[in-house]
């Protein structure tokens, strides 16, 4: 297991009280796990069930590789503008 | 070139940064901070963005409109704590003939809202506070701030 950082935005900082949280994770991980584990530290059962999770600044689906070297995101529904 | 600025826009010389003697058209969009949302009086808002690829998202945007319509771009979007009446974002497009600038124009606001990481907190008369969530039926949801 290694550590992965996630960084927050916006209602879901609020939510985790974190601009920033780490979660373990096994170093072939993908999105999917990400979020399973994101939903496990106080305040992440809050999230929706696909929330849109960015990965180097690129919009990753859950199926996709995460390595803990990826600059990774978890991005609140959009309203700029 | 930077597009998000936490100093007030000024749309002229957003303007002025894409005029050219051979572009007879150009088109510009204001965004404005509006005083009510969903049936709820607001008071102020505050955006904050993921800065780095909200930059990156803006700079695709503009190279892609600039491709697809041969036209010339300067967008801007505030960042910070804004009051009713503030120009929230601005988009000035200028073309040869005006057609593509207002096709261009309007594109590119409503791309810019769908793409780029930037979230709008918003303040209201009774007190309470919420983040905008256009996906959710009220258009906005509950906040602790």
């Amino acid at each position: 297991m290694t550590p992965f950082s996630v960084r927050l935005f916006a209602r879901y900082a609020e939510l985790f009280g974190a601009e920033q949280v780490e979660v373990m994770l096994p170093s072939n991980a993908r999105v999917a796990d990400l979020i399973t584990a994101l939903r496990l530290l106080p305040g992440g059962a809050a999230l929706p069930a696909a929330p849109f999770v960015a990965v180097n600044m690129a919009r990753a689906e859950p199926d996709a590789p995460v390595s803990p070297q990826d600059e990774i995101a978890l991005l609140p529904p959009l309203a700029g503008g | 070139m930077s597009f998000l600025t936490s100093q007030p826009i000024d749309l002229a010389t957003l303007a002025l940064s894409v005029a050219a003697p051979e572009r007879g058209a150009q088109v510009t969009f204001t965004g404005i901070v509006r005083n009510h949302h969903a049936g709820r009086e607001v008071v102020s808002l505050g955006y904050s963005a993921y800065a780095p690829m909200a930059e990156e998202i803006c700079a695709e945007l503009v190279r892609e409109a600039e491709q697809r319509w041969s036209v010339q771009v300067a967008l801007s979007h505030r960042l910070g704590e804004l009051a009713i009446g503030d120009v929230a974002v601005a988009i000035a497009v200028s073309s040869q003939h005006r057609g593509v600038a207002f096709d261009a124009c309007r594109w590119l606001i409503d791309e810019l809202k769908t793409r780029a990481p930037i979230w709008k907190h918003e303040r209201y008369a009774d007190g309470t506070a919420a983040w905008v969530d256009p996906t959710a039926a009220g258009g906005a949801i509950s906040s602790s701030r």
